[in-house]
């Protein structure tokens, strides 16, 4: 089998100002920008996206950064890899919920090429890196020629493949607060093969107090189970300022799987899908109370 | 409008014009004849088209050829010394890590990357690293048994020659 992409404009930026310039240009017209290209390439083969103007950012080597101080936190440049965040030592150690999830977004070879925002931007509901960042109350920088401006990472996408970032901008950076004492925060996907997008995906955060007993702040984190990853607002109201039991997790896992809204796919029927969100809350929420009580 | 494409692949350099559509698997394939990387699922799932570019194991048929400007691609033609196979490559077949070879080729490559930044992996790690991998004929076991088998032969002939410098892995920048 052999598809072949429609004929577009080839707009290669090497540098910020320069690719701000290009967007800023053809602001009116029908573009796409590329990073690595890992969803769009088929997206395009497909027919699905047929741009007339493709701005490649790949090359912007100053967006390529894995960076830390404790008081603005962690700061991932848009033109990161996937492979890096997951091979990265320091996040391995300070952040290991990216490192966790890293290891089972597609393959090696997808991950070595394939950027953690491109992903982020091609807003895939049930793709992984999403969940996390909500649960790690990320924000994306989002620039233009006219400025910048940071969103929540949970108010980033707006519906299935749509996201906040206007004609004119780009994703240039996520920022993830440095995490407070005693907290955990654990990841996990469901799918039918390994590597594959989640049938449904969960991240869980807990802190808790001084003595470790009580939630002071849970955030969740939902993926494949809505037109775009959400936050399980209400189900975080339940564990917040009470001691954590089976019973109270298993209380805030049914609010969350009722703050879903899942289409039935090939993969699975909304009701099933319901149910696995409700079983990984339960887990994921377990495991990170365990990783908050020994942090 | 076509676009110049400077390339290096298996050592040798290229420069030549092509459509900026064109996908790093066509270059390889219809303009250089190299067909030994193989086109299968053509959607970044089966991995059959894997080729290292600078170091890096990707799949060819996910990316523009343009984003390869300036950068190196090693193919399964790369390998061989003359008529002697790589070590990977006759583990292989030692080991009867395939049936119909369609795979393979983006086995090898797969293998060869993994087997780079890690000389010495475990099982674990190597079914880690090859999960993207999709082989329809043998099993998975045969291709696990011949990249721990190749790991060894490339020890033993690291082994045996005198020692050269390795390649840094990239820095990071974290404070």
């Amino acid at each position: 089998m052999k598809t072949i992409i429609t004929d577009f404009e080839y707009l290669p930026a090497t540098t910020i100002k320069e690719a701000l310039k290009l967007l800023s240009q053809h602001k009116e017209d029908d573009y796409k920008i590329i990073a690595g290209g890992q969803s769009l390439n088929t997206a395009m083969k497909h027919r699905l996206l047929t741009p007339e103007y493709v701005i490649d950012i790949k090359s912007l080597s100053d967006l390529d950064y894995i960076r830390f101080d404790a008081k603005e936190g962690l700061k991932i440049g848009s033109l990161t890899t996937h492979r890096s965040i997951e091979k990265s030592p320091f996040i391995r150690e300070k952040f290991s919920v990216l490192h966790e999830m890293e290891q089972n977004v597609a393959s090696v070879e997808t991950r070595n090429w394939g950027t953690i925002v491109g992903d982020l931007c091609n807003a895939d509901p049930a793709a992984d890196p999403a969940p996390v960042f909500i649960a790690l109350d990320a924000k994306m920088k989002i620039a233009s020629s006219s400025g910048e401006r940071t969103v929540d990472a949970e108010d980033f996408a707006l519906d299935f493949f749509e996201t906040t970032v206007q004609p004119g901008e780009m994703v240039t950076e996520i920022q993830v607060p440095t995490l407070p004492p005693n907290t955990g925060v654990k990841f996990e996907k469901y799918s039918q093969m390994l590597g594959d997008y989640a049938l449904a995906s969960t991240a869980v955060l807990i802190t808790l107090d001084k003595k470790r007993e009580m939630c002071t702040n849970a955030r969740i984190g939902l993926g494949g189970v809505a037109s775009t990853p959400i936050r399980a607002k209400k189900a975080e109201e339940i564990l917040k300022g009470k001691k954590i039991t089976d019973a109270l997790l298993a209380e805030a896992a049914l609010v969350a799987s009722e703050e879903t809204s899942p289409v039935s796919g090939i993969e699975g029927s909304a009701e099933y899908k319901k149910e696995v969100a409700l079983t990984l809350v339960k887990r994921v929420g377990k495991e990170a109370l365990e990783k908050a009580r020994k942090a | 409008m076509k676009r110049e494409l400077k390339i290096v692949v298996n050592g040798e350099s290229y420069d030549f014009y092509i459509e900026p559509k064109t996908l790093l698997v066509q270059v390889i394939r219809e303009m250089l004849g190299f067909k030994g990387t193989h086109q299968a699922c053509d959607s970044s799932s089966c991995a059959a088209c894997t080729v290292i570019l600078d170091g890096k194991a990707v799949k060819s048929c996910s990316i523009l050829a343009l984003q390869a400007n300036g950068k190196e691609v090693l193919t399964i033609e790369g390998l061989a010394d003359g008529p002697k196979l790589h070590p990977i490559q006759q583990a292989f077949i030692d080991n009867w890590a395939f049936q119909c070879g369609f795979c393979t080729s983006g086995q090898i490559m797969g293998a060869k990357a993994l087997l780079d930044e890690n000389p010495d992996p475990t099982r674990e790690e190597i079914q880690s690293a090859m999960d993207g991998h999709i082989c329809r004929c043998t099993g998975y076991n045969m291709i696990n048994e011949a990249i721990l088998d190749a790991a060894k032969r490339l020890q033993a002939q690291k082994n045996s020659q005198p020692q050269k410098g390795s390649r840094s892995a990239k820095s990071e920048e974290v404070a």
